[in-house]
C-alpha cells in the first residue's frame, strides 16, 4: 500500500496531477450548480415581490 | 431530424431535457471515472523506461483531447451562430469556453509535471507546448470578449468570429509533433495505426477519455441551464418554473 | 438555405481560409525558430547557428557515455544514424537519460567541433510497455540479429 502511494519515487509528480484534475473537474461541476440554485431563489423572491 | 433539432433549439425545451439528463450523466461519469482510475492506477503495469511516472498520461492525454474537441464544438457553434442566429448555439458556445479552458489548463500542468522528471524540465518553447498554450489564450480570449460586451447577442456574434478564426490552431497543435522537430513525442494512439502501447495501458486511457467526454456534456448542461435562466429571466417559460 | 445564409457561410469560409493561409505563411517564415532542434547531420553540414545557443537532438550512441576527468562532466556521442557529434555536459541528467535514448542538448559548438551542452533534455518516444515485455522484445531482437 505504501509502495502504491510512493509511485516509484514519482509521488510528487503523479499525485498532484490527479489531485488537480479532480479539483478542476469538481469546480466546473459545483459552481454552476450553486449558481443555478441562486438563480432559482432570485426568481422566487421576484415572484413574491410581484404578487404583493 | 431537422424538426428535432429545431425543437431542441428552443430554450425551455432544452432546459427541461438537460435537467432530465443530468442525473444519468452524473452516474455514468462517476462509474467511468472510477473504472478509468482503477485501470490506470492499479491494473496498468509500470512502463519499462518511465516507471510509475507515466501514470500521469491517464489524465493528461484525455484532457488534451478534450481541449481540442471542445474548441471544435465551439467553432461549430460559431458557424451556426453566424449563419442561422440560433440562440442555443450561443449558449453552448459560451458555456463550453470555461470547460475547454479547464481541460487545456489541466493538459498543460499535468504535462509539465510529467516533463520535469522525464524530460528534465517543466517547460520548453516547443511547437506542441506553445500551440497548446495559444489554445488556452484563445479560450480565455473568448471568455474575456464575451464579458466585455454588454449585449449578449452582439457578444455571441463577436465570440463566434474569434472561435472560428482560432480554429486554425487546432490542426497546428495536432500536427506540430510531425511538422517540426519537437521535444514532445508523437501520438501513441491514433485511429489508423496499431497503438504503440499494450491494451493494459491504452484501455484505461480510452475509458478516461470517455469519462471526460461524458463529463463535458454534464458540465455543459449545468452551465447552459444557468446561462439560459440568466438570459431569459423575463420570458414566460422562466416565470412558470 | 436562404441566400443571406449562404452568403454568411461563404464569408465564414473565406475568413477561415484567409487566416489559415496567413498563419501558414507566418509559420513558414518562422520555421527556423520553431524548429526545436537540429540533427547532428545538419550540425555537421554547418546549418546550425554559429556563436549562438542552439539545440541538437539525436540518439545517445551505445557505449559512448563516459566521465572523463573529474567525474562531473559526462561525455557521449549523439547520432542521427548518419553523423555523430561528441557532446560534453556538466550537470544533472534527466531520469530518462541512457544509452540508445533520444535526447536534446542545448549549447554551443567549441573550436574542435564538440558540442558543449548547458542543458540536456530526454526525448521520450511514443512507445510504452511493461518492463517484462520490454525484456522479451530485447531477446527477440537479439534472436533476429543472431539466427544461429
Amino acid at each position: 500500500m505504501a509502495e502504491f502511494f510512493q509511485m516509484g519515487g514519482y509521488a510528487a509528480f503523479v499525485w498532484p496531477s490527479y489531485a488537480l484534475t479532480m479539483l478542476v473537474l469538481w469546480l466546473n461541476w459545483y459552481l454552476p450548480r450553486k449558481q443555478h440554485e441562486k438563480e432559482l431563489r432570485l426568481l422566487k423572491r421576484r415572484r413574491k415581490a410581484e404578487k404583493q | 431530424m431537422f424538426l428535432w433539432f429545431h425543437k431542441l433549439g428552443s430554450p425551455p425545451h432544452f432546459y427541461r431535457i438537460a435537467g432530465k439528463w443530468i442525473p444519468w450523466l452524473s452516474w455514468i461519469f462517476l462509474a467511468l471515472l472510477l473504472a478509468g482510475l482503477y485501470g490506470g492506477l492499479i491494473l496498468a503495469p509500470p512502463d519499462y523506461q518511465q516507471g510509475e511516472s507515466y501514470r500521469i498520461i491517464f489524465v493528461h492525454v484525455p484532457s488534451a483531447w478534450m481541449s481540442l474537441f471542445i474548441y471544435v464544438v465551439m467553432a461549430f457553434c460559431g458557424i451556426v451562430i453566424i449563419v442561422w442566429r440560433m440562440k442555443l448555439a450561443e449558449v453552448v458556445l459560451i458555456s463550453s469556453a470555461p470547460i475547454g479552458a479547464s481541460f487545456t489548463f489541466l493538459a498543460l500542468v499535468t504535462g509539465s509535471l510529467w516533463g520535469k522528471p522525464m524530460w528534465g524540465t517543466y517547460w520548453v518553447w516547443d511547437a506542441r507546448l506553445t500551440s497548446e498554450l495559444i489554445l488556452l489564450f484563445l479560450y480565455l480570449g473568448v471568455i474575456g470578449l464575451h464579458n466585455a460586451i454588454e449585449d449578449k447577442r452582439v457578444a455571441a456574434r463577436a465570440v463566434a468570429i474569434l472561435a472560428l478564426v482560432g480554429v486554425v490552431n487546432i490542426p497546428i497543435i495536432h500536427y506540430s509533433v510531425e511538422w517540426w522537430h519537437s521535444l514532445h513525442q508523437g501520438a501513441s494512439l491514433s485511429k489508423f495505426d496499431k497503438p504503440s502501447m499494450p491494451p493494459s495501458m491504452y484501455v484505461p486511457i480510452l475509458i478516461m477519455a470517455l469519462a471526460f467526454q461524458v463529463y463535458y456534456v454534464l458540465a455543459l448542461f449545468h452551465k447552459c441551464r444557468v446561462e439560459l435562466l440568466q438570459r431569459e429571466r423575463n420570458s414566460k417559460w422562466v416565470g412558470e418554473l | 438555405m436562404t441566400p443571406a445564409r449562404k452568403k454568411r457561410l461563404a464569408l465564414i469560409l473565406l475568413m477561415v481560409v484567409g487566416v489559415a493561409v496567413g498563419v501558414g505563411f507566418a509559420l513558414k517564415s518562422l520555421d527556423e525558430n520553431i524548429m526545436f532542434f537540429f540533427t547532428p547531420t545538419e550540425v555537421m553540414a554547418g546549418k546550425a547557428p554559429k556563436n549562438k545557443l542552439f539545440r541538437m537532438g539525436g540518439m545517445v550512441v551505445d557505449g559512448s557515455v563516459s566521465r572523463p576527468g573529474d567525474g562531473l562532466t559526462v561525455q557521449f556521442d549523439l547520432t542521427d544514424n548518419e553523423k555523430q557529434v561528441t557532446v560534453r555536459y556538466a550537470g544533472i541528467l534527466p531520469d530518462l537519460f541512457r544509452e540508445g535514448q533520444g535526447i536534446i542538448a542545448n549549447g554551443k559548438l567549441d573550436d574542435k567541433g564538440d558540442f558543449i551542452a548547458q542543458e540536456v533534455l530526454a526525448k521520450h518516444d511514443e512507445n510504452y510497455m511493461p518492463p517484462e515485455l520490454a525484456g522479451m522484445h530485447k531477446s527477440e531482437d537479439a534472436q533476429a540479429e543472431d539466427p544461429y
